[in-house]
């Protein structure tokens, strides 16, 4: 070691045992830097957790895709309830698809679905489930890994042949002991040959659902050719709840416009939009776009950053306050050891070193076992709740850069103030 | 410093304190005074007399408002505070009433503060550091820390300590102020044996029997040294007219 960083380290030593003489106090006034730096961390962990996974849930709609969804409209919905043989119509329709399909420029294709609630039934097993009536296109644009057989074709869609597809989780539950492909199962009053095993990669409707309905599983859905769903189940939906039956005419549940690209999705929502309001007498539908939902996910998240970043920066100046305040008092007490070491010919400088090393060794120190507990502390949110948490390393350095400036910044006051101390008076200060 | 330099020549010395408006104080009238190596002298006087304004300037914690001071024949009542820091450091060593040693420093540590500030390696004068502290009677105290030594002994430490970096003099203030009669003679017989082994003293004091085991003893009254009593005991360091 050489003499000079070997002089650096006496100078951190002997900061350590100055400190070290008021343990409480130091650690006291440490607190104020743990805290601030833990809060950066575990804060910034948290934020950072929730907006990627928005982010990456708004991701899996596709980017490239917008999604219109029937909506029940808002003041007729307890009419659905009350009146008994009126049905409530409402929703998109076939020819919202076609004429989607057919005037807006850009669009590759539409992609409808249609989502009946309804009993499976595999003779003794009754698995309620989500019918979902749709096209073979469902693979690419939803998602689906195909895991055994096939997924619908186009000649089930002209036939109306009444074949289905089965999420593996339902397939599970309908046939714990038999192989699913090629059994028949009967879905209200018809029978459907299982030919293919899927597994959704995602779904906008089960994320709804995940927070939403404990115990009922999320995959149990049954695929049939959109014709097939309109020939067998007509366009009226009868559902029989607790004490009062439902009838709503809803021909189509949900369109998934797919666009040529991503510039394309800008200028269609609004046509979109607009096509739509022409032929709708009541706002009976909603339009999602993901990637403005992503933009808005990304600005929340600017957003959020700045608010947690100003948070965590009033803390770690309130603990820097706190820091020059004890050093002053420090200052004050060790008058006379200041004046000592002045006679025994310490140079200004080295009185400011001293300070300066005590100030920082205390930020830096709180410092270090503040990203100690802020590390610890987004593991146990993890753990504790569903949140999820991400700690970035930039998150870390900031945090931690952040309390060695403090300390040099209101540490240089209080060191100051010790080396400008005349030596007469500081040797005669009891 | 040439061999026949004096280790002090104060060439008329003078100390005013401004207290703000007309109000002034002449700590020191115009001192003229040659100390020579290895001399014993002693600074007597009543409070107020500016022994201790003579004491600070002497130990280069302040400087004369005119007048020059040469200590070991570098002039240094004009240096700047850094310099006036290393010449307390390099050619002064400090002995005070209260022994003011560092309370979180043990022994052996505090005496090597004043190497610390010199930029040494501490390493390379450990030894050095343990001689002294054995020198003094406190080779199986090293690991003390103040607080758990007598009075005493602490002031034996700040002795030590006085004597780490070789200085060309040892000042003393009061050094017996805060010792009972006993422990106070044990530290005067340390500090004659030190002047004997050719160690040049200056001791500040109003006590007579401190005053008198140094071979000159100055009185001061008023800002001046208002007489002087040389102990024929050693004449070898008996005043020199300026």
């Amino acid at each position: 070691m050489n003499p000079l960083s070997f002089q650096f380290v006496s100078t951190v030593r002997l900061g350590v045992k100055s400190l070290m003489l008021h343990k409480l106090r130091s650690v006291l006034t440490m607190l104020g830097i743990i805290f601030g730096v833990c809060s950066v961390i575990a804060m910034l962990a948290i934020g950072e957790g929730a907006s990627y996974e928005a982010q990456q849930a708004i991701k899996k709609l596709g980017s490239q895709n917008i999604i219109i969804r029937s909506l029940k409209p808002p003041d007729d919905a307890r009419q659905s309830g009350l009146s008994r043989g009126f049905a409530l119509e409402y929703g998109l329709t076939y020819d919202d698809a076609s004429r989607i399909q057919s005037t807006i420029p850009g669009v590759v294709r539409v992609l409808p679905v249609r989502i009946i609630r309804e009993n499976v039934r595999f003779f003794r097993n009754s698995v309620p489930c989500q019918v979902i009536g749709t096209l073979p296109s469902y693979t690419e644009i939803v998602g689906l890994d195909i895991l055994r057989g096939r997924f619908l074709t186009q000649t089930d869609e002209i036939n109306h042949d009444n074949v289905c597809v089965l999420t593996a989780g339902l397939a599970q539950r309908l046939f714990p002991y038999q192989d699913p492909l090629a059994q028949a199962i009967k879905i209200s009053s018809f029978y459907y040959r299982v030919v293919g095993l899927v597994r959704e990669k995602n779904m906008p409707e089960q994320r709804t659902q995940a927070g939403k309905m404990e115990g009922e599983p999320l995959d149990n859905n049954v695929y049939i050719a959109l014709g097939a769903a309109r020939s067998r189940f007509g366009d009226v939906l009868i559902r029989r709840t607790a004490g009062s039956i439902e009838v709503e005419k809803v021909e189509l549940h949900q369109l998934t416009v797919q666009m040529q690209d991503v510039a394309a999705v800008e200028t269609a929502d609004p046509q979109i939009k607009t096509l739509l309001s022409l032929f709708h007498r009541k706002p009976d539908y909603e339009t999602i776009v993901p990637l403005q939902l992503l933009r808005q996910a990304e600005q929340t998240k600017r957003i959020f950053n700045i608010v947690l970043g100003s948070i965590a920066a009033i803390s770690l100046l309130v603990g820097g306050i706190g820091i020059m305040n004890i050093m002053l008092a420090t200052v004050t007490e060790r008058t006379r050891e200041i004046g000592v070491r002045r006679a025994l010919g310490a140079k200004r400088r080295h009185i400011t070193m001293q300070f300066l090393v005590e100030t920082v060794v205390l930020s830096v120190g709180g410092g270090l076992i503040g990203v100690m507990v802020g590390l610890i502390v987004p593991v146990a949110v993890s753990h504790l709740t569903t949140m999820r948490t991400i700690v970035t390393l930039w998150s870390v350095l900031l945090a931690f850069s952040i309390s060695g400036a403090i300390g040099i910044i209101f540490g240089l006051y209080p060191a100051r103030a010790a080396a400008q101390l005349d030596p007469i008076e500081a040797l005669r200060h009891e | 410093m040439q061999p026949a330099d004096p280790i002090i020549r104060l060439e008329g010395l003078e100390k005013r304190y401004d207290l703000g408006g007309e109000a002034e104080v002449r700590a020191l009238r115009g001192v003229n005074l040659v100390v020579n190596p290895g001399s014993y002298v002693a600074i007597m006087g009543p409070s107020g007399s500016g022994k201790s304004t003579m004491l600070n300037l002497i130990g280069c914690l302040d400087r004369p408002t005119a007048g020059r001071y040469f200590l070991g024949g570098t002039d240094v009542s004009r240096m700047p505070d850094d310099e006036l820091s290393e010449a307390r450091g390099r050619r002064i060593g400090f002995i005070f009433q209260s022994y003011n040693l560092i309370a979180q420093l043990t022994v052996i540590e505090n005496i090597q503060v004043p190497l610390l500030y010199q930029g040494k390696d501490l390493r390379a004068y450990h030894d050095h550091c343990v001689k002294l502290a054995e020198a003094v009677g406190l080779g199986d105290r090293m690991h003390h820390r103040p607080n758990q030594l007598s009075g005493g002994q602490q002031q034996r430490v700040a002795i030590a300590r006085s004597l780490v970096n070789d200085p060309l003099l040892i000042l003393a203030d009061e050094p017996t102020g805060n010792l009972d009669s006993r422990t106070g003679l044990e530290v005067l017989e340390l500090i004659g044996t030190l002047n004997a082994q050719g160690k040049t003293i200056v001791l500040v004091t109003h006590d007579e029997r401190v005053g008198s085991r140094a071979h000159r003893v100055l009185h001061m009254r008023d800002g001046l040294i208002e007489r002087e009593v040389v102990n024929p005991q050693n004449p070898a360091s008996a005043a020199v007219p300026v």
